[in-house]
């Protein structure tokens, strides 16, 4: 019935839009989306890919104790988020194991802690749409939290976008001239939980470092100006987050797992076809620049 | 130069340690130097001659001892963008998509506002600065599409948009040009009768003869200083690089 029903594109797009929790859904996730792209652009440059795989993890506690205490589950993300940041720092300095191995260990063992937590405490959790998102199951007050957290982030990276972007880029730099790179790290790492918090009501904990390391790195691929690549990798975000919803919608689909898919073909496309640095545009160069 | 006052040191190191969670970098360390000189910092890798330029931005805490930077602090002298570092080209990030204008102007940060939105004044000096380096043909160009050598005069411009009275130089002539090459060492005549203070490390033993007057041999600690004409001995240098004969450390051709 329902594939007879989007025989035009029309009705393709507009369909869905008749159900209120759809409109919810697209709304919020392009939010998300365009937060997570926002910061992807820094994080890829950065090379913090598996510090945000390790945060976006580590939050899974924080969010089981916080609704079973009753307060905001972005608090308590928030706390585990950076905490496990400090933990990893921490656990680096006093012990000889490398540093991927440190992020691995600790954001494994804070997210086998949030497993069990789920099975022991008695609550309304469900652990599905904490792991995978739950888009279309969006509660009011999860939504004003989500806008909340989202402006925070995205004025806190508009006031310090070119002193993040210096600081990813040479923080020795930033340092010589008196600027607090103590505070842009922890800037970042704030703004990455924040992120992660509201990324995974989008696509759950599991795929939520993709939200933010894929647009990013599209991004990359297709641009040599900063500014460029910030507005790419939201763009990107966002027509991920929209045709992965339409996708799951239509085709009774995880929403999670194919928004993250849309922004994976996306980058493969990119990585394929870029102008710049698509693989096709690589045999020119070997032809003939060099 | 005459109007120099030479009583005052741009930079006073006295007996600084640095560690690295009990590994020791870097330990009793001198340094004194004028306006006007350049000093030649030689030593082999992980001798802590980054260190060192580390310990006099800021970048790592001294464990132990002084650092004066014009007669302050070194975060004082963080505020008044007093010494600039010029990073060698394998420590930057050459693939990061930003262009040579973007970067000179990340020299004038420190003084901008929180925003960092350029004034009429900080646009100018960067202008300037990067015509000093000869890159006004490529204000756009993305640092990734830069030769080493252009990329180096970025870098260059970038110190001197800061308008810093210190310039740190991490292997200047590493991967450069001779046309880079002569333009540095035409640009360390002027910085010198400007009256800044130069301290580049370097491998190349011919450029610390060509432009230092003073040299700095290290070797986990100060192994000689002074003179170059009088410290710069192929004993000292042997004992600088743990033995190793300076004719190996010269090459054949000098």
């Amino acid at each position: 019935m329902e594939l007879c029903s989007f025989l035009t594109l029309d009705s393709f797009i507009t369909d869905p839009l008749t159900h209120d929790f759809m409109r919810k859904a697209l709304l919020m996730s392009s939010l998300v989306a365009a937060v997570c792209g926002f910061l992807s652009s820094y994080l890829t440059l950065k090379g913090w890919a598996l510090m945000g795989d390790a945060v976006s993890h580590s939050v899974m506690p924080g969010v089981v104790v916080a609704y079973a205490l009753g307060l905001p589950f972005s608090l308590g993300a928030f706390i585990f988020g950076v905490g496990s940041v400090a933990l990893i720092g921490f656990i680096k300095q006093k012990s000889r194991v490398k540093e991927d191995t440190v992020i691995g260990l600790v954001f494994t063992g804070f997210f086998a802690l949030g497993i069990v937590l789920v099975s022991k405490i008695k609550s309304n959790i469900d652990l599905h749409s904490i792991l995978f998102g739950s888009p279309l199951g969006i509660s009011l007050s999860d939504v004003k939290q989500t806008i909340f957290i989202s402006l925070l982030v995205v004025i806190l990276l508009s006031i310090f976008r070119k002193d993040l972007m210096l600081y990813c880029f040479d923080p020795r730099h930033a340092k010589t001239v008196g600027i607090n790179v103590f505070f842009l790290h922890y800037l970042l790492l704030t703004c990455l939980s924040l992120a992660a918090v509201v990324g995974l009501q989008s696509v759950g904990i599991i795929l939520v470092v993709a939200m933010l390391i894929t647009p990013g790195a599209t991004a990359y691929l297709l641009t040599d100006k900063f500014d460029n690549m910030t507005v790419i990798s939201v763009l990107s975000a966002i027509i991920s987050s929209l045709i992965g919803i339409y996708v799951s919608f239509w085709f009774d689909l995880e929403t999670g797992g194919s928004i993250v898919l849309a922004q994976t073909f996306i980058f493969l496309f990119a990585f394929l076809f870029a102008p710049r640095y698509g693989i096709f545009k690589l045999k020119k160069l070997f032809a003939g620049y060099k | 130069m005459e109007t120099i006052n030479y009583q005052n040191f741009r930079i006073e190191a006295e007996n600084i340690c640095v560690d690295y969670n009990g590994r020791v970098a870097l330990y009793d360390a001198n340094l004194r130097l004028k306006p006007g000189q350049i000093c030649g910092l030689v030593g082999m890798n992980g001798a802590g001659k980054t260190t060192f330029f580390n310990a006099l931005t800021g970048f790592v805490n001294i464990s132990k001892g002084k650092i004066r930077i014009n007669g302050e602090s070194v975060r004082a002298a963080q505020k008044d963008q007093t010494i600039a570092y010029v990073p060698q080209n394998e420590g930057i990030d050459s693939q990061f998509p930003i262009s040579v204008w973007d970067v000179v102007m990340m020299g004038r940060y420190g003084s901008m506002n929180i925003f960092r939105c350029p004034r009429e004044s900080d646009v100018q000096a960067v202008k300037d600065a990067i015509e000093r380096v000869d890159l006004t043909d490529h204000l756009s160009t993305p640092i990734g599409n830069l030769s080493g050598g252009q990329r180096k005069r970025t870098f260059l411009a970038r110190a001197i948009a800061q308008r810093a009275s210190i310039l740190l130089l991490d292997e200047p002539f590493a991967g450069v040009d001779i046309r880079t090459e002569k333009l540095i060492s035409e640009l360390f005549i002027q910085f010198k009768n400007e009256g800044k203070t130069i301290l580049l490390s370097t491998h190349d033993m011919i450029h610390v003869r060509e432009f230092c007057d003073l040299v700095l041999l290290i070797n986990k600690t100060v192994v000689a200083y002074g003179e170059t004409s009088e410290v710069f001995t192929p004993e000292n240098i042997t004992t600088t690089f743990g033995g190793i004969s300076p004719d190996f450390l010269f090459g054949p051709e000098s």
